[in-house]
This record gives structure tokens, C-alpha cells and sequence, in this order.
């Protein structure tokens, strides 16, 4: 009754937050907030594999473009779909399914491959699975770009139309958090973090090893299908190259910073490094400071994020949070549980 | 020539070693025997540096050595032929004898001393191109102490070196570590077989769960009742 | 189907290709054999090596064999750097901490050249002597194809006397065997690992050369997928293994342009994607390549 309690105090101080900003801010704050959203999603549901399972992937961003296609595929309007792609089978041309519908087809297509390249990908171990998902992504963007009727191929999807807002996005992060939290204090998160601990005394131990890393490979795969789906809603353009290594290193960034195994970290990594590329902004397009012109540094974000993640693994592999998590009685100053 | 001062060791949070007093004079054969787990391997990882201690010193010439890099504990005399033989299964017997000698520069005196080792064990010679894996585990054991000899040591370190030879090559293997001894090199000597051990042994110490239990006189040891009724067997 | 020349000229262009992959996977091999590290920064160095190629052809006029040699050295020179720098602090650290920074050192690396020389792909001109071609019918090479194709040669051959019977060289797989027992034998292993990185980066760095001069265009991320497939080279290889990595190099330029050369054209746009079904089919059914031993820690 008491946590249930507390999680409907936490969601209506959420509430108020998001009316504020929806109100307060304009177009471009919005957007910012959306992206931390959209970044929490990704960074909280990678966890669940590299995290907790200890199944460290690199394909994320590959389950991202499959959830974005796939959604822009579903909602697109039938007159824009007619324009953009006639070449698709007559079923797809002619079906435009309200956001809600075509966000949680992104998630369970994205679930759908990963299940479909989880079963081969995930028997492998360490560093052979990480190159393994690595290559997946590559595949999909390879396959998007060679199946212009379904994709535009390198051209893209533009116009898609801009349903995303920080509502939907606030919405998602909560069903996701939620959801990750309710799996992870499961039967199944115990199962995740027994592989994660020792593969061999889990085996032994009786857990279905196969069927629980697909399973945390999977969930994952489903909110970045989502995250993927609100973010071509919130662009409203997309392009295989968007899918790239850069996007997954991102969101490893994000997480291994955070703390891998713990949520609140990825949340709260999530949002400061999703605020430093708009802080950067400025500098990488080369602004004028004191009456100077600097010149433009383009990539220096990145450099940022990589020289930041080099010094964390030194100094702090465990990241911010290690496997804790932020509770109130932590941060009052009391010894956590 | 080797002092260990209250030595400390820890694995993670196991303590392994709770503070080990002990020292080897130059020219001796010492012994260290206890049950197993009681921290004799870990003492001569210690000594040779793959272990550093939480607190204590390592002296070696009267120079403390506590925190000297192993490979540089090589060049100052120290060889250790560890625990389970851990020889280079890749690498043929030849090149295993080579590295022994990784760190001499004295061409003829390398070849002398293969061939020396040959004559220690000519198994070896045979097998001399083959890649070290497959050789038998009693060919292996020959293999590791050969390796630790062509450092041309000043302290020798040898974790049972008997484990897996055939009674009649303890017998011989004893034989070589006394000869060895004779021509000057100090040898610091961990064994399951203690009767053996002590009897070419001028002193050991007794460990039990990191802490030196007893230590003395070899020969007295061995006429001690208890370490004859928990070490000897008897 | 196919006419001789054509298939003549296919092999020709497999041999070109698989020996720059066999250049970059020997690198790759050697370090994940010590340190069990998939050093994505790797395909980076081949990127250093191509712009320092390309300034020392189009600023300075360098003369060619200089313009060979000096890549190859500031490769080395970076990869000893990056060991040093990010590497090291890790060796006590789990695998994937490892895998992390390899992959913050590569992002590193690229982003530092998009700062520095701007994200814009250059055009890479060889002088005209090694661009000159051979016509033999329908067949046709360049000189620069006989350079690399010679070079790799040259090199895999000179590395493996120096693997085999070196002291140095017995060390070096003694380490990879063993880091601590290496260090019984008095082998100072950081510097072992230094030198692998160093000879590794070297052979990256001329790699970055020959990629150059066969494409004629460079840019910051071209190290991305090279380095991603000499990785898959050296797995079918059987990572580790020195004449594992070349084998495997050489397997997948022949898969490769096989691919490209003799499947229906519409296929070829998947190139890339083969790569990686061919790695994720190796890894299944013989995860320990053609050379390799069945590994002793977990794959
Ligand atoms: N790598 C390790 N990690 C954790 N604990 C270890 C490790 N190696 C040894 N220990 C522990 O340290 C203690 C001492 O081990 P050590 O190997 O030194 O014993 P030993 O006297 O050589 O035994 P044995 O006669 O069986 O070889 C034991 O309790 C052992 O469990
Ligand atoms: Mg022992």
C-alpha cells in the first residue's frame, strides 16, 4: 500500500513536471525533453541485457531503426504512403494505424528479430556476442538500404507525421520503467542476474539459460523498438545512417556512466548526457565569444562522451551508481537497502 | 638471503596469509609443509611477485624487494616453478627451456645448461621439438623444473615438484634437487611428500591456515609426534 | 557462364582485398591473443596511417618509399600510445571493461579526426607511376596492386621468422599463453604487450596506405568496417593465430569478392551484411576458426 503509494506520488509529480514544461517551454525545450525521454528508454532497456544479464550487445540501434520503419510504416497517411513508397504490398499501402497501435507494433517487430537473431547470436559468449549483435545492426542497415519499396533505401522516410510529444514519450518512460523494475524484482531478474553472476551455476542450477537470455534480449529489443518509433515521430524523418554505431555507442555511453544494473543511473545518465550535445551545440557550430569567431568543432561532443566513458571505466568502471539504486532514504542520507 | 617479515596476503577479501615469518640462509634447502589450503603456494607467489602483500616486507640480499615487479625478481636471482607445472603448451620443449633463460645473455652457457638438463632428464631430449602439450604430465613436471633451472637461479622455489612422477623418479628427482643444492643453488622447497622433503631438508616451517605453525630443525620435525601424526602419516 | 579473364580478374581483385584484411587482422589477432581485447580502435589506426599517407603525398611530395614507411611508424607510434594511455589501467579489469574502452577509443579517435580534418572524404592520388596499368586482355592491375600484394608478402613473412625464432618472438607467445607464468620466466610482459601493439598498429598503419591508394578516397570512419571484418577475418582464422589471421584475411577477400563477382547483382548491395552472417555462421559452427585452438578461457 505504501509503495503503491509512493509510485502514484512519483507519477503525479511527473505529471506536473511534463504540464509545466508543455506549457512554459517552447518547441525547442520540448523537443530537448522528448529526446531525454526518448534516451531513457533506450539506456533503461539496454540494461536489461547488458546490465542484468550481462549479455553486453551492441545491436540496440539496429532494434531502434526496425521500430522506427516499422512504425512509420504502420501510421504514415494514406496519401503521404501513395506519394512516398507505391510499390508496397497492397495491404501495407493501405492500412494507417493510430500511434498508439503502430508504437507497439515497433516494439514487438523489434522483439520479433530479436528473438529471430537472439536464438544463433546469444549462444555465443563475451566479446563474440557483442561483435555478433555489432554485425547485426550492420545488417539492418544494409537490408534498409537495399529494399527501397519498403524503405526509400539511403534516401529515407521523411514526412513522417510529428505525433510524438513529451506526453507519449513521458507515457512510455513510465510503462518502461515500470515494467523493467516489476521484471527485474521478478523470478525472471533473479534468472537475469544468476547469468550474469556465473553462466555455469545457473545452467546447473536448472535455469532454461537460452530461454532467459532471449527473453531479457527481447524485452530489450521491444522498448528500443519503441524509443525508435516515438523518436521518427518526434524527427519526423529517418535514414538508415541514423541507425549507426554512433547511436549505439551513445546509449552505451549513457549506460555504462549511469552504472550498469542500475535504472535510476540510467535515468539520471540519460538526461545529463542527452543535455551536453545541446550544451556543446554552440561551440561545434563555431560560435563568437568575446567578439571572436571560434571555429567549428564538429565531433567534439563525441569526444566528450568518449574521453568521459575512457575515465570512467579507469577511475570508476562501476559508473555513477554501480548496481544501486537512488531511493529517498539514500539520498536523506540514510543507508539504503 | 630471503627474509619475509609478518607478511600479509589477501585474495579479494580472503585473507590467505595472516602475517608469515620466515627466512631461507644462503646454500640451505628449507621446506614448507602443511595440509592443504594452509597458504604454501601463495607464499611462494608472494616471493616471486605474483602476489603483493597487503602488509609486510620481502627481503632478498638485504634489499627489500616487497614491491620489485616479478620479472625483475627473476633477473635478481629468484625462479619459481609453480604449482601445477604451468608450462607452455603451444610452445615446443625447446623454446619452454629457452624462455627459462629468457633474461641470460651467455649463448654457450645456455646450450651448456639444455644439455645439462638433457642429462637430468633425457625424456626430454627426445621430445625436444614437440610442442610441450604433449608431453605426459611426469614429462611436463621434468619439463617445469628444467625451465626453472636454466635461469641459473640463486633461489630456487619449487611448489611439489613431485606431484605426478612415478615413485622411482621422486627418488631421482630428490636425488637432483640435492645435487643442485650442492653446486650452490638455495632452494625453498613446497611439498605434499614431507617425509622426502624433510629428510634432504636443513630446516622447514609447518603452515596451517596461513600462519606458521612450527618451524625448526628438518630433522627434528620429523621426530616430532605431532607433525608425524598430522603431515607424516605416521 | 563466367569467362576466364573475368574469373581471372575476380581472383585478382580477392587477392588485393584479402591482403589488406590480412594486414589489419594480424594486428587484431596478436592483442586479442595476449589480452583477450577486440581493440575496435584498431581499423582507426588504418585511418592514421591513410591521412598521414595522404599529407606526406600532397604537402611534402615525399617520395614514395617515405610515404610507405612513415604511416606505418606513426601507426605504431598511436597504438602504443592508446595501450598506454587507455589500456593499461584495465589489465586487472573484467573483459568487457576492456570492450568499453575500446570502443570510447575509437570514437576518440574519430571524432578527434573530424575535429582536426574536418568529416569530409578526400580524394587519395598515388603518383602516377604506381597508378600506371598492366593490360593483359580483359584483365588489368595497377602497379600499386603488385606493391601491396608484395608488401603483404613481404611483411607476413618477416613478422613470422620473427614470431618463431626470436627470443623476443618466443616470448611474445609465451604471453599469450600465460601472463603470469610469463612473468616467472622474467619476461616483462607490459613491454611484450607494448611491442605487440606497436607491430600490430604498424601493419594497420601501411594497411591504411593500400586501402587508400586501391580506393582513392579516404575519410574519418573508413577504419570502422575494415577493422570490424579483419576481426571477422581473424575469427575464421581462429583468433590468436598468426597464420590463422592471414588465412582468414585472404578467405574473406576470396568470400567476399565472391559475393560481389559471381552472385546475381542484386545481391551485391549486401556485401557489408554478408561479412557478418559469414562471422555469425563461423562462430557457430567452428567458434575456434580453422588455426585456432579451442580456447582455454570462455569464447
Ligand atoms: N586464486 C584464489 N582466489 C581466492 N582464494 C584463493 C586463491 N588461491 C588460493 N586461495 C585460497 O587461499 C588459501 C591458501 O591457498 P594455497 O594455494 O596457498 O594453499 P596450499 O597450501 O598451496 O594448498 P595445496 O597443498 O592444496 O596446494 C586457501 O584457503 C585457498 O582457498
Ligand atoms: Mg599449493
Amino acid at each position: 500500500m505504501k509503495r503503491f503509494l509512493g509510485v502514484l506520488f512519483g507519477i503525479s509529480i511527473l505529471f506536473l513536471v511534463i504540464f509545466f514544461i508543455d506549457k512554459r517551454f517552447n518547441s525547442y525545450y520540448r523537443e530537448i525533453f522528448s529526446i531525454i525521454g526518448i534516451n531513457i528508454i533506450l539506456v533503461t532497456s539496454l540494461n536489461i541485457s547488458n546490465g542484468f544479464t550481462g549479455l553486453f550487445s551492441l545491436g540496440h540501434a539496429g532494434f531502434m531503426a526496425v521500430g522506427a520503419y516499422t512504425s512509420a510504416l504502420l501510421d504514415l497517411p494514406l496519401d503521404k504512403k501513395a506519394m512516398l513508397l507505391p510499390n508496397l504490398p497492397y495491404w501495407l499501402g493501405h492500412i494507417s494505424l493510430p500511434f498508439l497501435l503502430s508504437v507497439i507494433m515497433a516494439g514487438f517487430m523489434a522483439a520479433f528479430f530479436a528473438v529471430l537473431v537472439g536464438y544463433p547470436v546469444l549462444r555465443l559468449k563475451g566479446h563474440y556476442l557483442s561483435v555478433a549483435t555489432l554485425g547485426f545492426m550492420v545488417i539492418v542497415r544494409v537490408v534498409i538500404n537495399n529494399t527501397p519499396n519498403l524503405t526509400r533505401g539511403a534516401i529515407g522516410i521523411n514526412n513522417i507525421p510529428n505525433y510524438t510529444n513529451i506526453w507519449w514519450v513521458y507515457f512510455w518512460v513510465v510503462i518502461t520503467v515500470y515494467a523493467l523494475w516489476r521484471i527485474i524484482n521478478s523470478s525472471y531478474g533473479r534468472a537475469f542476474l544468476a547469468i550474469r553472476e556465473d553462466h555455469i551455476a545457473a545452467s546447473l542450477s536448472g535455469v532454461n539459460l537460452t530461454k532467459y537470455k532471449i527473453l531479457s534480449f527481447a524485452i530489450g529489443a521491444f522498448f528500443a523498438g519503441v524509443a525508435g518509433a516515438l523518436w521518427a515521430h518526434q524527427i519526423t524523418a529517418i535514414t538508415p545512417r541514423a541507425f549507426s554505431f554512433v547511436t549505439t555507442f551513445n546509449i552505451v555511453v549513457m549506460l555504462v556512466i549511469g552504472g550498469m544494473g542500475s535504472i535510476s543511473g540510467s535515468i539520471v545518465s540519460a538526461f545529463l548526457l542527452t543535455l551536453l550535445p545541446e550544451l556543446m551545440r554552440p561551440l561545434e557550430e563555431g560560435m563568437v565569444l568575446f567578439g571572436y569567431q571560434l571555429p567549428q568543432l564538429y565531433g567534439l561532443t563525441q569526444l566528450i562522451m568518449a574521453t568521459l566513458l575512457i575515465l570512467v571505466m579507469i577511475f570508476r568502471p562501476k559508473g555513477l551508481m554501480g548496481d544501486r539504486e537512488l531511493s529517498l532514504k539514500g539520498i536523506l542520507g540514510q543507508k539504503s537497502s | 638471503m630471503l627474509r619475509l617479515e609478518n607478511v600479509e596476503v589477501y585474495y579479494g577479501v580472503i585473507r590467505a596469509l595472516k602475517g608469515i615469518t620466515l627466512k631461507v640462509e644462503k646454500g640451505e634447502i628449507v621446506s614448507l609443509i602443511g595440509a592443504n589450503g594452509a597458504g604454501k603456494t601463495t607464499t611462494l607467489r608472494t616471493i616471486s611477485g605474483l602476489l603483493t602483500p597487503k602488509s609486510g616486507k620481502i627481503y632478498y640480499n638485504d634489499q627489500d624487494i616487497t614491491y620489485v615487479p616479478p620479472y625483475k625478481r627473476v633477473g635478481m636471482g629468484i625462479a619459481h616453478s609453480p604449482e601445477g607445472r604451468e608450462i607452455f603448451t603451444t610452445l615446443t620443449v625447446y623454446e619452454n627451456l629457452v624462455l627459462g633463460s629468457y633474461l641470460r645473455n651467455d649463448r654457450e652457457g645456455i646450450e651448456k645448461d639444455i644439455n645439462w638438463i638433457f642429462s637430468l632428464f633425457p625424456r626430454l631430449k627426445e621430445r625436444l621439438s614437440k610442442p610441450a602439450g604433449t608431453l605426459s604430465g611426469g614429462e611436463q613436471q621434468m619439463l617445469a623444473i628444467g625451465r626453472a633451472l636454466m635461469a641459473k637461479p640463486q633461489l630456487l622455489m619449487l611448489d611439489e615438484p613431485s606431484l605426478g612422477l612415478a615413485p622411482i623418479l621422486v627418488e631421482e628427482l630428490f636425488e637432483v634437487i640435492e645435487d643442485i643444492n650442492k653446486q650452490g643453488t638455495t632452494i625453498l622447497l613446497v611439498e605434499q611428500n614431507a617425509n622426502m622433503a624433510l629428510s634432504i631438508s636443513q630446516r622447514a616451517y609447518v603452515l596451517e591456515t596461513g600462519s606458521v605453525k612450527m618451524e625448526g630443525d628438518a630433522k627434528e620435525l620429523q621426530e616430532n609426534e605431532d607433525v608425524k601424526k598430522a603431515y607424516l602419516g605416521a | 557462364m563466367f569467362s576466364l579473364p573475368y574469373v581471372l580478374q575476380q581472383f585478382i581483385n580477392a587477392i588485393i582485398l584479402g591482403s589488406i584484411y590480412a594486414l589489419v587482422a594480424i594486428g587484431l589477432s596478436m592483442v586479442y591473443g595476449i589480452l583477450r581485447l577486440i581493440n575496435f580502435a584498431h581499423g582507426d589506426i588504418l585511418m592514421i596511417g591513410a591521412y598521414t599517407g595522404l599529407f606526406l603525398l600532397t604537402l611534402y611530395k615525399a617520395p614514395f618509399a617515405i610515404v610507405l614507411i612513415v604511416p606505418m611508424l606513426v601507426g605504431g607510434l598511436i597504438g602504443v600510445i592508446v595501450e598506454r594511455v587507455a589500456y593499461r589501467p584495465l589489465r586487472k579489469a573484467p573483459e568487457v571493461a576492456l570492450l568499453i574502452t575500446s570502443l570510447a577509443v575509437s570514437m576518440f579517435i574519430e571524432n578527434l579526426a573530424i575535429m582536426v580534418l574536418s568529416p569530409r572524404p578526400r580524394r587519395f592520388r598515388i603518383p602516377s607511376f604506381l597508378s600506371k596499368s598492366h593490360f593483359y586482355g580483359a584483365i588489368n592491375f595497377r602497379n600499386i596492386d603488385i606493391l601491396i600484394v608484395i608488401l603483404t608478402v613481404v611483411l607476413v613473412v618477416v613478422l613470422t621468422l620473427f614470431v618463431k625464432k626470436t627470443k623476443i618472438g618466443i616470448a611474445m607467445r609465451a604471453t599469450a599463453e600465460s601472463i603470469n607464468t610469463s612473468y616467472l620466466m622474467g619476461i616483462n610482459v607490459n613491454n611484450i604487450i607494448m611491442l605487440t601493439f606497436a607491430i600490430g598498429s604498424l601493419l594497420a598503419g601501411v594497411a591504411g596506405m593500400m586501402f587508400a591508394s586501391k580506393y582513392g578516397r579516404i575519410e574519418p570512419f573508413m577504419g570502422f568496417l575494415p577493422g570490424l571484418k579483419a576481426f571477422v577475418a581473424s575469427v575464421i582464422g581462429g583468433i590468436g593465430s598468426l597464420p590463422g589471421a592471414v588465412m582468414g584475411g585472404y578467405l574473406l577477400g576470396f568470400a567476399e569478392i565472391f559475393f560481389v563477382g559471381f552472385l546475381p547483382p542484386q545481391l551485391s548491395g549486401y556485401r557489408d551484411g554478408f561479412v557478418f552472417l559469414l562471422l555469425i555462421i563461423v562462430l557457430l559452427i567452428r567458434p575456434s576458426g580453422i588455426f585456432g585452438q579451442a580456447e582455454k578461457r570462455e569464447v
